[in-house]
């Protein structure tokens, strides 16, 4: 009971990075009708973000190592820690939350800036151009990171407050080896925030009423007088906010890297794909889904009697999904039908 | 007086007469030491520069640990054509080496990058040995992709000079005769390792392994296994792992209920950062299983990987092939030589790199000749010291470098953004060898 516990917390936790990236995916193929390619590296972008934000808290004074003489050794001291050591060091420790103020505004704008200047001319091109020029868009952004920051993973803490374990067997009653990191509870919890936040802009908004018709008819919505264009350049910027502030948060569990964004690029399209192309909820239900399809397939147990299982799994419930219902699991009608 | 007789030979005549004979009947051996000169790929005849073929990951995952391979092969290009202060040229015995390239030739190089995928490596090695005439294949960062290269290397006649590969099977079942790996091997981390673990943990543990779905991780879970059972620990689970999983928790959370009481991470790279870092963020080193403290272990350390695992590293054993802050003679000139020239200290990729590029050099210098079959020759059984490992043997049986190995500890208190490793044991080379029958496989023929 307690390791099947574990592993639907897993899930949800998964479920709600696929969740969260699919999310913006989708909102921007419904809208824009753009398959973008790009959106993997729009996560990883933000969490270089949180690596930026986090190197400028740490600026440091640098002391010579006098013990190492064949080349320049530092013991590094930051500066914020020299000059406010009082709060210094609380600021440094709270760098990933805090890199949010970063993330947002930068995100914003990139994803202002990527709209107008390239994804616009796409509008009306094929798919497979809109692939084309998104994907390298996503090689472009990857080789400038790697450029600046390099290949290797750059670690990030979480603050100290949250770096350990909840003791949620406790919670359930359950065995007192049930324990899960606070921070990705967190991470969970802010997903499910944001989706809400998303689904609440859209659904209890005139402006997103408005996005939503146009998702819908885009021309009739301009016939209006309605100028759903500027509409849908807001939405594909926080579509990118979105995408950055899942990378921003994800820092902590996975050490970020130049090319973290195409991992989880090639299962987001399976999620959405499997929700549903165009379908918001279809995206978030299809993430939670395969996040815990993944999870349990990855037990012991199950890799006993189906070796290597847990790494196709994802596509084999893809491919069922597919053949039964083509359109994904909420797909609509009309939507990449032609 | 005239001398009427034609043949009156004087004594010193007699001697003037043998010694050319002599000479013109050895001429012709002379002369035909490269007499298999047509007989070879790439033979580089009477040009006065020849190329090695550094094959290293320029992008993928393992890209900075590539970058720091290339820099010590050009490090090593330089210090063969005498320029620079010759770093472990000076301390290599014995050599040929005299820093006037290999050969009288000046050497040149040229690069491939491998991207740590089999077709993309064996790709650039195959136009670097077609297009770039390339005598020598050398570098690389991962097993799968060293096993790949060394056997087209064996099909195209071409010496592969193994860069970082730690599988058994490299030199295994694998193995080729074309192929030479100065590195260490997982069998050699799991017997070095063995009697440190035993010491630091005692021989009453349940061990649970996670390990990367592929022939480096399997060789090494294998060999971490048998060693520990050998001292009394119980294995409790392995699991294999896909490669670049990302997120592990789906396979860390089953620790946490398995009654194990360490945790031995066959991976490396990106996947040991990813799996240490969130090993540690699941609690499992605060944790407590049967009244002793959880542990975890990384077989394979790399500096330079090590630094995406941040603090995760502090406390942790494992394995290195060298470690830069070692003192003898050969370490502190490959280090001085390297720092001067990039201002950071090499990794053990690095240095394995530069190793093998003056094994190689020297193996054509003692041969007399580029032909590859006598170079292997020259190779096989070759014992040498003053390359930072101490008293070293290329194992003539399986191509397998021995030498001893270094037990290395994650550093508690870094001195310096450098400093993230301590050396705690060296185990002697005894310790580590083994009969080359046990891994199987045929090296194959000298001809090709």
């Amino acid at each position: 009971m307690d390791a099947i516990f574990l592993q639907i917390l897993n899930g949800l936790d998964k479920g709600a990075a696929y969740a969260l990236i699919a999310l913006g995916l989708t909102l921007v193929f419904g809208t824009l009708g753009i398959v973008n390619f790009a959106h993997g590296a729009l996560f990883m972008l933000g969490a270089f973000c949180a690596v930026t934000f986090n190197k400028l808290l740490l600026i440091s004074n640098k002391v010579l190592d006098p013990t190492v003489t064949m080349f320049k050794a530092y013991k590094e001291t930051p500066y914020l820690e020299i000059w406010f050591p009082d709060i210094g060091p609380t600021l440094i420790d709270y760098s990933v939350p805090l890199s949010m103020l970063l993330a947002i505004p930068v995100m914003l704008l990139i994803g202002f800036i990527l709209e107008r200047g390239l994804i616009k001319h796409f509008y009306n091109r094929p798919h497979a151009e809109q692939i084309l020029v998104t994907f390298g868009l996503a090689i472009v952004m990857q080789e400038l990171i790697k450029a600046i920051f390099g290949a290797n993973p750059v670690p990030l803490s979480a603050p100290d407050v949250v770096a350990g374990t909840a003791a949620v067997g406790d919670w359930f009653g359950l065995g007192e080896n049930v324990v899960y990191p606070w921070w990705r509870l967190i991470y969970l919890s802010f997903s499910g925030l944001i989706i809400f936040a998303v689904f609440a802009f859209l659904q209890f908004t005139t402006y997103g009423m408005v996005v939503r018709a146009g998702m819908r008819d885009r021309e009739t919505v301009g016939l209006l007088g309605i100028n759903i264009q500027k509409r849908f350049t807001i939405v594909f910027a926080l579509a990118t906010m979105i995408a950055g502030l899942a990378g921003v948060m994800y820092t902590p569990i996975l050490p970020p890297d130049y090319h973290m964004g195409m991992n989880f690029l090639v299962l987001s399209f399976v999620v959405v794909v499997v929700g549903g192309m165009g379908s918001l909820g279809g995206a978030v239900f299809a993430g939670f889904l395969l996040g815990m399809v993944q999870s349990f397939a990855s037990m012991t147990e199950v890799k006993e009697i189906l070796p290597g299982i847990d790494q196709v799994i994802i596509y084999l419930v893809a491919v069922v999904v597919l053949l039964v219902l083509p359109r994904g699991l909420m797909g609509r009608a009309g939507i990449m039908d032609e | 007086m005239t001398k009427d007789n034609k043949f009156d030979f004087s004594r010193r005549g007699l001697l003037k007469a043998s010694a050319t004979t002599g000479l013109i009947a050895s001429s012709p051996a002379f002369f035909m030491r490269n007499a298999w000169a047509e007989e070879f790929v790439n033979n580089p005849g009477n040009a006065s520069e020849i190329k090695f073929g550094f094959n290293v990951p320029l992008t993928g995952p393992y890209a900075e640990e590539g970058k720091d391979e290339l820099r010590a092969f050009k490090l090593a290009v330089k210090h063969l054509n005498g320029e620079g202060d010759g770093g472990m040229l000076n301390t290599f015995k014995p050599s040929m080496l005299k820093g006037n390239g290999v050969l009288g030739k000046k050497v040149g190089f040229a690069t491939g990058d491998t991207r740590t995928n089999t077709d993309a490596a064996r790709s650039s090695a195959k136009r670097m040995i077609e297009k770039e005439k390339v005598l020598m294949i050398s570098g690389g960062s991962s097993s799968g992709v060293a096993v790949a290269v060394q056997s087209l290397c064996q099909e195209q006649g071409v010496v592969f000079m193994a860069g970082l590969t730690h599988s058994n099977d490299t030199t295994g079942k694998d193995k080729r005769r074309y192929g030479f790996r100065h590195f260490f091997n997982a069998y050699m981390s799991g017997r070095a390792l063995g009697p440190v673990l035993e010491k630091a943990y005692g021989n009453d543990r349940n061990a649970y392994h996670l390990t990367s779905d592929y022939t480096w991780g399997w060789t090494q879970e294998e060999s971490m296994k048998a060693t520990t059972e050998g001292f009394g620990w119980n294995t409790t689970a392995a699991v294999r792992t896909p490669v670049g999983a990302g997120d592990f928790s789906q396979y860390i959370t089953p620790v946490l209920e398995s009654g194990a009481d360490v945790l031995v991470l066959n991976h490396y790279g990106g996947d040991m950062v990813n799996s240490l870092t969130q090993a540690v963020q699941f609690g499992l080193r605060d944790k407590q299983v049967n009244g002793k403290n959880f542990e975890i272990v990384v077989p394979l350390f790399s500096r330079l990987m090590a630094t995406g695992a941040g603090d995760a590293v502090k406390g942790i054993y494992g394995t290195t092939n060298w470690n830069w802050k070692l003192q003898d003679d050969a370490s502190l000139a490959f280090v001085k030589s390297f720092g001067a020239e990039y201002g950071a200290p090499p990794s053990m990729a690095a240095h394995t790199c530069y190793v093998q590029t003056l094994l190689y050099a020297n193996a054509c210098e003692m041969a007399g000749t580029f032909y590859p079959p006598e170079v292997i020759k020259s190779l096989e059984g070759f014992k040498f010291n003053g390359m930072g490992n101490g008293a070293t043997e290329y194992r003539a049986e399986d191509h397998q470098c021995f030498k001893d190995v270094l037990v290395v500890q994650g550093n508690e208190n870094p001195s310096n953004q450098f400093d993230l490793l301590n050396v705690v044991e060296t185990t002697p080379r005894s310790q580590v060898e083994y009969d080359p029958k046990i891994f199987g496989g045929e090296l194959g023929p000298y001809k090709v």
